[in-house]
């Protein structure tokens, strides 16, 4: 074992191979073949922000990937007191005209 | 029918230039036309490691916005008649390139070479993006080390996105150019091997290039390894630019030592 754990001492690359194949399982999903998550992330927080003060930092959106279906999580962190409470509608329309 | 090549792989160091100047040599001695363009904006290299550096009149903005004609800012490689080469420009200014400028000056380049052969800077910032915007084929450069395997991974998912190619759902072709490898430490265990990093990354090798002394060699004096008939690395470059250009040969990893330690213990540590 001693002179054998010598020559495994220093096979770094199968450890170097697995952990590359586990990150880049991991990351593939994360940016997509189109970078989706990212893009959703940046209009989401676009949105978000035209109503809420919030933390970007504080969005998480997660996909993850079965052979049957996917899931789109989305998880935004807002502070209690930062819902704009703004009497102007969201959506101005003939609705919210004073009558 | 010119082919645009893109050399690109996210981390910095990895041999991008000195790829794109040796495959550049390597398809130009065979008769073709060839330019090799430098979209390092800012940090141009290119005229150095193909020593022309004082050569550089006009670069690709000047021509990108009007202010040079192509055929001026060319610059005829006085070793290799059929090279051209392009020169990034050494201004701060990272937007001083467009994407309308630069598919116009690819277009014109496509015009008048059989190989565009695009050095991409590092990053996967916007000058990283269009050097890879208009390319049909791209040679990732990875080094058998992990940083480098895992951005390599990122630039492909990019190559895979972000090019005019893929946008139009046409293929982009995709080749591994495997740097710095060093056969015997690979044997060991102690580097990932070919076909691990090929396993992990998935695209169809273009070649190996051993770690070389003679690389280091060639930038000093300017002279890509491909312009030394004897070179083992210029021999790699030279079978990856063959490869590229479409032919079938088997991949050979030179300078690989079988001394009785390996052959004993190299496998069975691998």
């Amino acid at each position: 074992m001693t002179l054998f754990g010598f020559f495994k001492s220093r096979a770094t690359a199968p450890i170097a191979r697995e952990r590359l194949q586990i990150l880049l399982a991991h990351e593939r999903v994360a940016l997509g073949p189109t970078d989706l998550i990212a893009i959703l992330r940046d209009e989401l927080i676009a949105t978000i922000a035209r109503h809420i003060d919030f933390d970007p930092d504080k969005v998480s959106v997660k996909m993850d990937r079965t052979a049957s279906f996917s899931t789109l999580e989305i998880d935004v962190e807002i502070p209690c007191d930062k819902v704009k409470t703004s009497r102007t509608p969201l959506i101005p329309s003939a609705e919210a005209s004073p009558a | 029918m010119s082919k645009i090549v893109v050399v690109t792989s996210g981390k910095g160091g990895v041999g991008k230039t000195t790829s794109t100047a040796s495959i550049g040599v390597a398809l130009a001695v065979t008769g073709k036309r060839v330019c090799i363009v430098d979209f390092d904006v800012g940090l141009r290299n290119l005229d150095l490691v193909m020593g022309a550096e004082r050569r550089v009149v006009y670069d690709f903005i000047n021509v990108a916005r009007g202010d040079a004609k192509l055929t001026q800012a060319l610059i005829r490689d006085k070793r290799v008649s059929t090279l051209y080469l392009l020169a990034a420009s050494q201004t701060r200014d990272k937007d001083a390139l467009t994407d309308d400028g630069v598919e116009r000056v690819i277009g014109d380049l496509r015009q008048n070479f059989d190989w565009v052969i695009c050095d991409s800077p590092a990053g996967i910032e916007r000058g990283a993006l269009l050097a890879m915007r208009f390319a049909e084929h791209a040679v990732v450069v990875t080094n058998p080390e992990v940083s480098s395997v895992r951005d390599s991974d990122r630039i492909i998912g990019l190559l895979d996105s972000r090019t005019r190619r893929a946008e139009r759902g046409e293929i982009m072709e995709k080749h591994l150019l495997l740097t710095r490898f060093d056969p015997t430490r690979s044997s060991r265990g102690e580097m990932l091997s070919v076909a691990d990093v090929l396993d992990i990354l998935s695209i169809p090798l273009l070649g190996v290039i051993p770690e070389s002394e003679e690389i280091l060699r060639a930038s000093n004096l300017g002279e890509p390894v491909t312009m030394s008939p004897a070179s083992p690395a210029g021999r790699s470059y030279r079978e990856a630019a063959r490869r590229l250009s479409g032919e079938t040969l088997p991949v050979t990893i030179p300078g690989e030592k079988k001394t009785l330690l390996t052959r004993l213990f190299g496998r069975r540590a691998a």
